[in-house]
């Protein structure tokens, strides 16, 4: 019996949810080569070179030809300015997240201290509550705290306190803080202490011990904690969307506004983009994981 | 000092765990302490809090206000209730779906010759690793009056010279249903595949030989294997459903509004932000113990989820 036989239906049912799994993405990409500016149908795609030309909203030709709306797109200053930010906030927020959680990881798996239950709880919380919740925990909390303190201190204008790019840095942390540990947490589990314990025999220190042994050991785990803590940054929405403030909006945060009002090709084009990132964001991380194995 | 830090091994891990819990305490712990508190308060004239220690906002949730016709002191809305089953029956069916949709789709990835997985489980991460909300504007797109699937059939109708009137897609519950079914797929593929993939291929040849038949087969040994991956996807879907707005936002205009949105309203528009800490902490309130039970009835998919 052949083991990779299948039932029709089988296949049949894969390639419908595969349909409806890339329809919605090929539309995204096909839209962002349409000539109509305005138009919801598909006019047919730009294809002559020149100087841009506009008839009944219909770009005949343009200095890019078929990528006219993703020239326009590096254009649009606020879709630069959001997307400075969201690479600010991911990058910041990986860099500090992942230093904290691994140090977490490190303890919870290799010490014994009195507040171990209770760390190891409170870093569970932010993984099964719903993201919509902590975004407005976090959002009473500052509120809270800016009302009190500039009234308090008697601050006004500029130098009120509100929410802004650190916030969101601050609350992106939080929620990356328990992924950096569990995956970090999980490659310790994995590793034979009896190394760490060989290195000790022979003299090291535990600072030593850590960077000569340990660090090297448990660094695909660190570095896989740190992607996976960048993909959730850039791709957040609800906790950003409850801690950002005036000019720091990221990309997600920026899309949604636009959605609200307005819808232009020149989102598609955004889409377009994004999805050639991940594409190749997840072959090199897939790659990586077949190298580990 | 340095010295007794080095041979003390408890305060070397108090030392290591303390940045995380500045983080977890300050940010998540005393968050959702404030919460509590708020959602005992009022709202004030322009939109703030005074404390008080006031069940009225979680009775106004049950349904009783004071906000009344004449002559009567306290009457009853059902609206509160209707917004909470609403989303509860969303949350449900959007489950079920997944598990119909992704359940074939991850059983012919676990099958599938080794070469051919990677390339398949590619596939499936691209859509889920695109940005949520680009994802529900493609359905906007794709729903809307002059939107895909209408030129389509507008197109077909043309054919065959029928007058083509376009269908109401976006803006009603069911859009509202299909985006949440398309954005919540993928975490019911991963963790069913995960657990089908386990299943030895001795078990299968194990079945044929002693005569069962492929639907025998199917039931007796890979549907009860995969249960742990069914429940680890209904708590990965489940859950973020019942906080989910957006979907509802763009793809429900205001025809739908779930849990999510009456809390973001009560931020954002309402400017309730005492009414709204109750609804946040009756909403983690009910996936909590929904999750719970669920867990203590199948089993808890831990090791799929880790």
């Amino acid at each position: 019996m052949n083991p990779y036989r299948r039932s029709p239906l089988i296949i049949a049912s894969t390639i419908l949810v595969f349909f409806f799994l890339y329809a919605p993405i090929i539309v995204l990409i096909l839209f962002s080569f349409n000539a109509s500016r305005i138009s919801p149908l598909f006019t047919g795609i730009i294809t002559k070179f020149g100087p841009y030309k506009l008839v009944n909203e219909n770009v005949l030709q343009s200095p890019c030809g078929p990528f006219h709306w993703f020239c326009d797109l590096t254009k649009n200053t606020e879709v630069l300015s959001a997307a400075r930010n969201t690479l600010i906030v991911a990058f910041t927020a990986t860099i500090i997240s992942t230093v904290v959680g691994t140090m977490a990881a490190l303890a919870l798996q290799r010490y014994n201290f009195r507040l171990r239950t209770f760390s190891q709880i409170s870093l569970y919380i932010p993984i099964v509550i719903p993201e919509v919740v902590m975004g407005i925990t976090i959002l009473v909390m500052f509120s809270q705290l800016f009302t009190y303190l500039n009234t308090s201190l008697h601050l006004a204008g500029d130098s009120q306190l509100s929410l802004g790019l650190w916030t969101v840095i601050l609350a992106h942390i939080s929620f990356m803080i328990p992924f950096v540990t569990l995956v970090v947490q999980a490659r310790l589990q994995g590793l034979d202490k009896s190394y760490e314990e060989a290195a000790m025999d022979l003299g090291a220190n535990e600072w030593t011990t850590f960077r000569r042994v340990t660090f090297p050991m448990i660094l695909p785990g660190v570095l896989a904690g740190a992607l996976l803590a960048f993909t959730l940054s850039i791709d957040d929405f609800v906790i950003t969307f409850f801690t950002n403030g005036p000019g720091s909006a990221t990309l997600p945060i920026y899309v949604f506004g636009l959605l609200r009002r307005v819808i232009t090709p020149q989102l598609n084009a955004l889409s377009t983009v994004w999805i050639l990132i991940v594409l190749i964001a997840v072959s090199l991380t897939q790659r990586f994981e077949s190298r580990q194995k | 000092m340095l010295k007794r830090l080095r041979e003390n091994k408890s305060a070397q891990g108090t030392l290591l765990i303390v940045p995380t819990l500045i983080f977890m305490i300050g940010m998540l712990i005393i968050p959702l302490l404030l919460t509590l508190v708020v959602s005992f308060g009022q709202r004030s004239a322009d939109g703030g809090v005074i404390y008080t220690f006031s069940l009225n906002n979680y009775i106004r949730l049950l349904g009783f206000t004071t906000d009344c016709p004449s002559g009567v002191k306290t009457c009853f809305t059902s609206l509160y209730m209707e917004i909470l089953w609403r989303s509860l029956v969303l949350g449900f069916n959007t489950t079920a779906l997944d598990i119909l949709l992704a359940f074939p789709l991850a059983y012919f990835i676990a099958r599938a010759r080794p070469k051919w997985r990677d390339t398949l489980m590619f596939l499936v991460l691209v859509p889920m690793w695109t940005n949520f909300v680009i994802r529900v504007y493609a359905w906007m797109m794709i729903l809307r009056d002059q939107g895909v699937i209408n030129s389509l059939l507008g197109w077909l109708a043309g054919l065959i010279h029928v007058p083509f009137k376009p269908l109401d897609m976006l803006y009603t519950p069911g859009a509202v249903l299909v985006g949440m079914v398309y954005e919540f797929l993928p975490f019911m593929i991963l963790p069913i595949y995960t657990s089908l993939e386990k299943i030895d291929n001795s078990l299968y040849e194990a079945a044929a030989d002693l005569g069962a038949s492929p639907f025998r087969t199917f039931l007796r040994v890979t549907l009860p294997l995969s249960m742990p991956g069914v429940v680890a996807g209904t708590i990965l879907v489940f859950v973020p459903v019942m906080g989910t707005f957006i979907v509802s936002d763009l793809l429900g205009g205001s025809q739908v509004i779930l849990i999510g949105n009456l809390i973001e309203n009560q931020f954002l528009s309402a400017r309730d932000p005492a009414f709204g800490s109750a609804v946040s902490l009756v909403l983690m309130a009910l996936t909590i113990i929904v999750t719970y039970f669920y867990t203590r009835k199948f089993g808890f998919g831990g090791e799929i989820v880790a």
